[in-house]
């Protein structure tokens, strides 16, 4: 399977645009799904992203990688608004985010999975999906009190899509296990699955393989690319196993001190002598290390 | 079990009690003391209180200790209302003029529901809670200022004004005099059914699962496109509205009925009724705050330590619900009695273990 990947990554063809990015040669005559200018935010006194201009094609996987602390989930928090940027903006399927907050990045077809697990825990799985769903399978307050027809027919419905979803990992037997009691690696599958119910168009995926065996990592990265297949939606993630960037993103952009320091195609980063310099050398010792000690 | 049969069970259970009760009540209404007479009415409302007060602590996860206040605001609303009907357009109906004044008091308590929430509920935690214990004092103050008569069928209010034309409905700090004692036992019982049903059927919808994803988790809730202010808000308003009818309920149970009445302290026994039954438990909430309603009473043989024993009976109720040795304990007392369910669960969740690693190449 991994060889399958590698080789339909090697077969993309990326293209310049303007603002210097590139995108897959299929999304050229297609309305780009994100598209970041000059954007920056200061917290304080510190620049935790500066200068950021980046373009995403509409089924375009897409990585964004960097050292600790390199601004990679602060870019995430820019692009679902928990942040207003400070300077420059962001084009969400070609309308301006700017004034946006995080519930109407998320209408405009935003979702994300967190770094650090955001489920509701002591719900169960099946209800997870059904919160992702909330603006997808929508029926009134008075409804569902009086338990109209409307609550009967789109509880059904929210229930079958759930189970839809689910069933991408392989999870719809565990409907209605308590969320907080799944194994790591199911968690964070979990997150996918809740943020693809609110249908986006683009999916953010932050560190989806931290803490998963090199086998979860592997049908990770399958699911990826069937999601991203059967969706037709972009899906840009940031994540350090280097394997699974290099195998599945299309495009790659490398953040150091909150500032892109490289862009291209898996081969021009992995072949960029300031990218080895600043972080792969590095994060490839640390892989390593981590590697051993687990 | 699945998740949906649980619950099913549940709210049946809660019904089913909450009948039962009504029903025993209504047989051996002839048999019961005075002073047990006089409390069904009062049990009712407070019941009320506390499930609808769990609906914004338990289920929506936010420290509310203004709850009383509402509960003035509909008392003192249903008061005036009903006193307008009888004086202004004759309506001699009292079931007709309770339904009124109760649909009247959830109104004007919902309406100060959305006033007060505005500001409130864009405070989190601690804050939160102190905002609401100043608007339920506030809300005292207020009343404590406010004059309605009618006059003809015109109703007339004032504000630090008692000298109003015709009949005088309420007289500021004094409140209402000569109230027409129309609450029934019946109506109480239907509150409860009608708030039950609300509240239940509002945890186990959209609405609800939305509400409760904003108290468990805030920023993913907000990643999903929940407006969280939105869901906190009908959440504070909904039970705003349902203190209000139990507040109508409960003014037109007493003939008199004075503003100092709804203390803060009275915003606090429901919280303790919330707390006691277990945060986010509506048949908890009922349970408690029919006990805890009754306990006073029952232990007035022993007046002069009736406050003592009442305080160590709260105490003891919270050790025993709260601390995670007793809850091993019951656990365990529940298990002796359910041991062949347990055997069973085990291996149900064996079976899915080995299910999933099977699926895994
Ligand atoms: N809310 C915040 N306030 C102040 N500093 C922040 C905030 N969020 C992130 N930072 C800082 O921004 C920098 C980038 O953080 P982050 O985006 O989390 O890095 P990464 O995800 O690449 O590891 C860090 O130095 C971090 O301390
Ligand atoms: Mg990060």
């Amino acid at each position: 399977m991994s060889e399958t990947i590698r080789r339909r990554n090697a077969d993309t063809k990326m293209v310049p645009v303007p603002s210097r990015s590139i995108i897959p040669e299929r999304d050229l005559g297609k309305m780009p799904v994100l598209e970041c200018q000059h954007l920056g935010i200061d917290f304080g006194g510190l620049t935790a992203v500066e200068d950021f201009n980046l373009v995403v094609g509409k089924t375009e996987i897409a990585g964004l990688i960097g050292p600790n602390g390199a601004g990679k989930t602060t870019v995430f928090n820019l692009l679902t608004k928990v942040y207003e940027p400070t300077r420059g903006s962001v084009m969400i399927n070609g309308i301006d985010m700017h004034g946006m907050d995080t519930v109407a990045a998320s209408r405009h077809g935003i979702a994300r999975t967190f770094q650090n697990i955001r489920l509701f825990s002591n719900m169960s799985v099946e209800d997870n999906v059904r919160i992702g769903l909330h603006n997808q399978v929508r029926y009134g307050m008075p409804s569902g009190i009086l338990r109209l027809p409307a609550y009967w027919k789109k509880e059904r419905e929210q229930h079958e899509k759930a189970m839809e979803l689910l069933s991408i990992f392989g999870m719809q037997d565990m409907g209605d296990m308590q969320a907080g009691s799944l194994p790591y690696g199911a968690q964070r599958r979990l997150e996918i699955v809740r943020a693809l119910a609110t249908n986006p168009s683009l999916l953010l995926l932050d560190e989806p393989a931290a803490g998963m065996n090199p086998h979860e990592t592997q049908e990770l990265m399958d699911n990826i690319i069937k999601i991203r297949d059967q969706f037709q939606i972009a899906v840009m993630l940031i994540e350090h196993d280097m394997n699974l960037v290099m195998g599945i993103c299309e495009g790659i952009c490398v953040l150091n001190y909150g500032k892109i320091i490289a862009k291209g195609t898996a081969e021009e980063i992995q072949r960029n002598p300031i990218v080895v310099e600043a972080y792969l050398g590095k994060q490839k010792d640390v892989g390593e290390k981590e590697g051993t000690e687990a | 079990m699945n998740a949906k049969r649980k619950k099913l069970i549940y709210n049946s259970v809660t019904f089913g009690i909450v009948i039962l009760a009504y029903v025993l009540c209504s047989s051996l209404y002839g048999s019961m003391s005075r002073s047990l007479r006089g409390q069904l009415i009062p049990i009712c409302c407070w019941i009320v209180m506390a499930v609808s007060l769990n609906l914004v602590v338990g289920i929506s996860g936010e420290l509310s200790l203004g709850h009383a206040g509402f509960m003035s605001l509909g008392a003192f609303s249903g008061i005036v209302v009903s006193g307008w009907m009888l004086n202004g357009f004759q309506m001699e109906n009292e079931i007709l003029r309770l339904v009124i004044a109760m649909a009247a008091g959830g109104l004007v308590a919902g309406i100060f529901g959305v006033l007060i929430g505005i500001p409130v509920l864009r405070l989190r935690g601690d804050y939160l809670a102190i905002v609401t214990l100043a608007f339920g004092e506030i809300i005292r103050n207020v009343m404590n200022c406010v004059y309605a008569s009618v006059e003809g069928k015109r109703l007339v209010l004032g504000f630090l004004n008692p000298s109003l034309p015709g009949k005088l409905l309420l007289n500021g700090p004094n409140g209402a005099v000569s109230v027409g004692k129309i609450a029934t036992f019946g109506a109480g019982f239907i509150l409860i059914l009608v708030t039950l049903t609300v509240v239940l059927n509002l945890i186990n919808s959209r609405t609800g699962r939305a509400i409760m994803a904003t108290r468990d988790n805030r920023i993913a809730a907000e990643s999903v496109g929940i407006n969280v202010t939105k869901y906190k808000m009908i959440a504070f308003v909904t039970a705003a509205v349902l203190a209000g009818m139990a507040g109508a309920l409960y003014g037109l149970n007493y003939s008199t009925l004075i503003p100092g009445k709804f203390k803060f302290d009275q915003s606090i026994n429901v919280l303790v009724f919330v707390v006691l039954g277990g945060i986010g438990n509506t048949l908890g909430s009922v349970i408690s705050a029919t006990v805890l309603t009754m306990l006073p009473e029952l232990l007035r043989e022993f007046s002069d330590y009736r406050m003592l024993v009442y305080a160590l009976l709260l105490i003891a109720m919270m050790l025993i619900t709260n601390t995670p040795a007793s809850r091993a304990v019951l656990n365990n007392v529940k298990g002796m009695f359910r041991r062949r369910n347990l055997h069973q669960t085990v291996q149900a969740t064996q079976g899915t273990g080995k299910e999933k690693g099977g699926r895994q190449p």
